[in-house]
């Protein structure tokens, strides 16, 4: 396992960046924390003939709040997200999603926006971004265009960015009042790409109706599968043990075409979307504010 | 002398280890040094038509291309390293690996290609310059269909896949079946795969020509076998041939192979450029090119009596051996012997048939297939248990060898040759070690129960086994005072992470009463030592061991005698201790003025290799010794695994919660030592057991060849192991018995009756090993999982046109290419045979040219045809299969299809998790793009 060769950039900033990206087209790879790229190119089944390495663009880590909003540059290593305290404080579900995202190694050098932009159907990240409706920031050599996360992922392994594209910044809405939130996946291993797993946020009205749900699947489909008729199904009731079975059943069975592989068959797979989305479902109900 | 052996005392190698100083093959760097890649086999079985490497050697760095043609006489199939033991009736057909494939590939990733350059990385890109044209035959994977009378032949001139076949009896089965109360019969699949040593296979080979001397260093579990046969094949002298196995990161089985095809092609390939040559195998080879060990089907019955005594037992299994069997018949046999536990046996059937596979070989990975005899057998005497309704402690209990029963011969024949006796044994206080450690009574009547009214489901385990360890031939040590006072041990097994360096430190050092730190151990160095065979079968410790032990007694008797001339007093007057002799106070009077009276070791040492003088008749210079150990048999080791597990019936997913060994490997030399390789072989055992499987497809395409996929349970999967130790001393002069296996004998047993005990009110029966949580959700809910892992891809599409224009379309070389991906170029070549080129890539997959064919058959218009789809390029190849049938549909044609996708090559190995979604992604494309072509057409 020796990559073939290939071009290698280390730009500073941003602009420097974008001009070599879109110099070489779609034969230049941006390198985040490499944690995918680098074993796809050792295995030559990735072969960028140009590799622009984005580590040295200080201005992409960054966390900050501003106007409620938690917004992260797309070069924060997912360690520094894990261990922040605005993260913890503004998005939650995050911060409780981290620590199910590989190894400790892997987070220390994994970047929030390489995981978002790689796409990977397994990825814990992009459901999370989803189920908590975060805003992406792409910036081409010729301009700055906002996505929400729901639209971003195309496919796949692929997203809406365009060659010479990339995600600079996510940004993350606060949690609107009354609402609970959880995260649980299914993996062989701690750490291994998940068999099945969910992202949700259930909000009440004053009545103590559900009045959002969000529900974001993992590792069963082409990408984040929003659970959109389990998401219909909570809305307007009193998400009690019933209604919760409802909804998870609804996510296992109706929502999600997932894959079969060698370690979980789709059967086992949607089994587990239904299992997790209950248990996940009342845990987050549980954690509302009364 | 102080007692040192039975001491835990701290490893003399890990300040090495630990800080980085420790050698490893791959740390060798030499001066002109080259690198070494192969271009391998990416089909399971094909012949090889051409092979073109003119690109490769024209790669600039490149120095050498070779091919079995290349090689002339020096190609010939490797040595069958253990010969059939002496059994009546016995069939054996030995067929060995050959260095590089000359007609045949039959399993993937057998090398074909070796490329020498400047660096791995142009090594690498020229081996991609290679053009090998194949003829892709049927591959032989499952071991049943191997036998039947269709099966493709791996090596058409034995007419079949036997590889073996053996049959053992004891006593009279027919009999004893027909006199039991309860005979229960099972098949039992138990699988295993690969040992993961976290250190690859790593060859360096540099021939000195002004020294003429060769020196190899290798990875080997067996340097002295290999230096002799390296000599022998390149036509040197032993003496100018030295192997080196320094320190390895992890043997357990498959580095004692030999030889493998790089060990034999590195110094071949040295002395010939006259350079040095370094080969470092990676992973992803590791998972082809180093041997692994798997699957045995077995039909099995138990006979028992009302009590559950056991009156006989039955096995008939199919063992997987691979494409090759250097290895011989050492596993089958050891499952064969295995089985028969520490129970009393009086009637036994026990028949194996052995098949060649188009999978990597097979030899011993810790165990050596003694998980699967035990498997069988623990398994049969809990479902006869659960028949007759006794406690499963209790028919254990009931059917145990007793302790007066030693030695016990069982009357067959096991993988040393020699009729399978045990040596010495006393099962029953192992077993009430257990209980009492894990609270057997405890657990059933309050934990279980009260664990299950929360929601828990708490499951607990415990198995026996036996381990028959400590085998020969023989092994030698030198042992040798140095005039630094310094001891120096030299014995010919390799070391691979057990301790050597202290376990025999402490043997030695017991007996010349010195410090553990003061003996230096030299281990895997053909110039340290000459003779011995090598580290496998739970035997360093015992065999090298005892010839430690046997050359410091003769060194301490020199010590002895050396003092009492030196010293002008009586033997018996010479004391020794702490590293120095003295004149005991009882020789105060009689020794003679002027003569020393207290000596260091060292002081001793250089009087005794004087440079003037005379050294006497009779006797050797020097305070050093060589002694041999060859035991007549091995020693019987065993034990008592007990677990309790927890599990989820919801997700199917098991966590080992506590994890007790209770065993007996005769005289512990260090149980701190001891206490490692069972926590290691435990960790082994879990991963058997759970979490470790090798999945091939239909094609031998392994899909799981990394270890993204491989899953290793790791530090948090694997419970600290609640130990007690017994010690029945073996016969031998130690007592020792050996104990690298022991951990992950049972685990496969263990683990089933533990889930089954938390499942009780699913009623599942779990008769195959690993048992993935995939399985165990299938045995939970009565659905059957996947059996073979075919990507498969079917569904239907409506077109918006009639079905004669659809037919006629889709026959369109231009209109086909487009439902290609990547736009692919396409002629017809023939009637209904197109060819072209594709772009495919998704992903971190780099889109890549793969050249592509296309062939219709079974075609009735405008009704249905079959297509196969077959495309090659860098990182593999695919090849679909298609059945399409057309039926008029409202406003257009129904098109309805089923489609099955084999991938091979890298994208086989480590993209399995994405084949599925990528099938049906591209097969969505091709078909709307069709559908775009045909409403442009109408």
């Amino acid at each position: 396992v020796k990559p073939a060769p290939f071009e290698f950039h280390q730009p500073r900033e941003v602009e420097e960046a974008l001009a070599i990206l879109a110099k070489h087209g779609s034969a230049a790879k941006p390198l985040a924390g490499g944690q995918s790229l680098i074993p796809a190119m050792n295995f030559r089944l990735s072969r960028p003939s140009v590799l622009v390495d984005l580590n040295k663009l200080r201005e992409l880590a960054y966390v900050k709040a501003q106007s409620g909003e938690l917004l992260i540059g797309a070069m924060t290593r997912q360690a520094e997200a894990e261990r922040n305290q605005q993260v913890a404080e503004v998005a939650p579900l995050m911060r409780e999603t981290m620590p199910f995202i590989a190894h400790t190694q892997i987070r220390n050098r994994g970047t929030i926006g390489g995981s978002l932009a790689h796409a990977d159907p397994a990825a814990e990240l992009p459901s999370v971004m989803v189920a908590v409706d975060a805003r992406f920031q792409l910036r081409g050599l010729h301009g700055v265009r906002t996505v929400m996360a729901a639209d971003f992922f195309s496919g796949l392994f692929e997203t809406v960015l365009q060659p010479g594209e990339l995600l600079v910044d996510i940004s993350i809405p606060p949690m609107p009042a009354r609402s609970g939130y959880a995260f649980l996946e299914v993996a062989r291993r701690h750490g291994d790409y998940a068999l099945a797993g969910i992202a949700c946020r259930v909000t009440l009205d004053e009545k103590g109706k559900c009045k959002e749900a969000r529900i974001a699947l993992v590792s069963v489909g082409d990408g984040p599968v929003l659970a959109k008729k389990a998401m219909k199904s909570l809305v307007g009731e009193k998400p009690d043990e019933k209604v919760i079975a409802e909804a998870a059943e609804a996510a296992g069975s109706k929502d999600c075409d997932p894959p079969s592989d060698i370690h979980a068959s789709a059967v086992y797979r949607r089994k587990l979307t239904s299992v997790l989305t209950r248990r996940a479902l009342t845990q987050a109900v549980a954690r509302i504010p009364q | 002398m102080p007692a040192l052996v039975g001491k835990s005392v701290r490893r003399n190698e890990d300040a090495r280890l630990l800080t980085g100083r420790a050698m490893f093959v791959d740390d060798v760097q030499l001066d002109g040094m080259l690198h070494v890649a192969f271009l391998r086999s990416e089909h399971a079985h094909a012949r090889l038509k051409t092979l073109d490497v003119s690109g490769a050697k024209a790669h600039p760095g490149v120095t050498a291309v070779y091919t079995a043609h290349d090689l002339g006489d020096y190609w010939k199939p490797g040595p069958l390293l253990v010969p059939p033991p002496p059994i009546e009736g016995l069939v054996f057909n030995a067929r060995t690996q050959v260095p590089l494939v000359k007609t045949k590939a039959r399993h993937v990733g057998e090398p074909v290609a070796m490329v020498v350059a400047e660096s791995r990385y142009v090594a690498e890109d020229a081996v991609a310059k290679i053009v090998a044209e194949w003829e892709i035959l049927d591959a032989v994977v499952d071991l049943e269909k191997a036998l039947e009378k269709k099966a493709p032949v791996l090596h058409e001139d034995l007419g079949s896949n036997v590889a073996a076949h053996v049959v053992q009896r004891i006593g009279d089965w027919e009999r004893a079946k027909k006199e039991a109360h309860v005979v229960v019969k099972r098949r039992f699949w138990y699988d295993r795969g690969v040992a993961a040593a976290i250190e690859n296979r790593c060859v360096v080979a540099k021939w000195d020509a002004k020294a003429e001397e060769l020196t190899i260093w290798d990875t080997t579990q067996a340097p002295i076998p290999i230096r002799n046969g390296l000599a022998a094949m390149l036509g040197l002298s032993e003496a100018q041939v030295r192997v080196v196995a320094p320190f390895v990161g992890g043997g357990f089985g498959p580095k004692i192979m030999m030889y493998y095809p790089e060990e034999v092609l590195i110094p071949w390939a040295a002395l010939r450029i006259g350079r040095p040559l370094k080969w470092s195998e990676d992973r992803q080879e590791n998972f082809f090119a180093t041997t692994q060990e798997r699957g045995q089907v077995h039909e099995a019955e138990l006979a028992v009596d009302k009590d559950g005594k056991i009156l006989g037992a039955s096995d008939v299994f199919i063992h997987d051996n691979g494409a090759y069997d250097p290895y011989g018949l050492t596993i089958p046999i050891n499952t064969q012997c295995t089985l028969i536990g520490p129970y009393r046996l009086d009637n036994y059937y026990t028949e194996f048939t052995s098949v060649f596979t188009n999978k990597p070989i097979v030899t011993p990975v810790r165990g050596a297939g003694r998980q699967h005899g035990v498997f069988v057998m623990e398994r049969l005497l809990d479902f006869a248990a659960r028949e007759l309704g006794i406690d499963r402690v209790e028919i254990r209990r009931r059917n145990y060898l007793k302790s007066g029963d030693f030695p016990y011969d069982h009357k067959v024949i096991f993988q040393d040759f020699q009729p399978l006796v045990y040596d010495t044994g006393d099962y029953g206080p192992a077993l009430e070690d257990a209980v009492q450690l894990i609270g057997y009574e405890k657990f059933k009547r309050e934990e279980q129960p009260r664990a299950r009214v929360g929601g828990k489901y708490l499951g607990l385990g415990i198995v026996s086994y036996i381990e028959g360890t400590g085998i020969g031939p023989y092994e030698g040590a030198r042992v040798k005072i140095e005039p630094s006072g310094r001891v120096r041990v030299a014995t010919g097994v390799g070391t691979q992470g057990q301790g050597h360096y202290t376990a025999f430190a402490q043997i030695v050092a017991e007996v010349l009463d010195v410090p553990v730190e003061s003996v230096s151990v030299a281990t895997g160095d053909t110039r340290e030592f000459n003779w011995g065979t090598g580290t496998f079968a739970s035997r360093g410790a015992v065999v090298a061991g005892t010839a430690c032990h046997a050359a410091a007694v003769a060194v301490r008797e020199k010590i002895l005698d050396v003092a009492s001339r030196v010293m002008g007093i009586p033997k018996s007057y010479v004391e020794l201790a702490k590293g120095r002799v003295e004149t005991s106070a009882r020789a105060s009077t009689g020794g003679k003025t002027g003569r020393p009276t207290s000596l260091s070791l060292g002081e001793l040492a250089g009087m005794a290799n004087p440079l003037r003088g005379a050294v006497k008749p009779g006797s050797e210079p020097g305070l050093e010794a060589t002694a041999y150990y060859g035991p007549d048999r091995g020693s019987t080791a065993s034990g008592v695994h007990a677990m309790i597990v927890e599990v989820d019936p919801e997700t199917a997913m098991v966590e080992v919660k506590r994890y007790v060994v209770a065993h007996d490997c005769g005289k512990l030399i260090n149980p701190m030592l001891v206490e490692g390789q069972i926590q290691g072989g435990v960790a082994h055992g879990i991963g058997n057991a759970f979490f470790e499987e090798l999945i091939f497809d239909d094609n031998g395409q392994l899909q799981n060849a990394s270890f993204m996929d491989y899953l290793l349970p790791t530090a948090t999967d694997v419970p600290k192991v609640e130990m007690a130790h017994r010690e029945t001393p073996s016969p031998g002069p130690l007592g020792l018995k050996g104990v690298g296996e022991a951990g992950c004998i049972p685990t496969g047993a263990l683990f089933a009756q533990a889930v089954e005990d938390a499942l009780s009110d699913h009623g599942i029966e779990i008769t195959e090993i690993p048992m993935s949580p995939d399985k165990l959700f299938g045995l939970i809910t009565r659905t059957k999982p996947r059996k073979s892992h075919v990507v498969s891809v079917a569904g239907e599409f409506t077109f918006d046109g009639p079905r004669d224009r659809v037919y006629a379309l889709l026959q369109d070389a231009s209109v086909l290419a487009k439902a290609m991906p990547g736009g692919m170029a396409m002629r017809m070549t023939a009637d209904g045979v197109y060819a072209g080129t594709m772009k495919l890539g998704i992903g971190p997959v780099t889109a890549a040219e793969f050249s592509a064919n296309i062939t219709l058959t079974d075609r009735v218009a405008p009704k249905s045809y079959s297509m196969v789809v077959e495309g090659q390029g860098p990182g593999g190849f695919t090849r679909g299969t298609a059945r399409v049938e057309l039926s008029d549909a409202p406003g257009g044609t129904l098109m309805s299809y089923r489609a099955e996708v084999q991938v091979g090559g890298t994208i086989a190995a480590v993209g399995q998790r994405l084949l599925d979604s990528v099938s049906k992604k591209l097969t969505q494309q091709g078909l709307s793009a069709l559908n775009a072509e045909l409403r442009a057409a109408l």
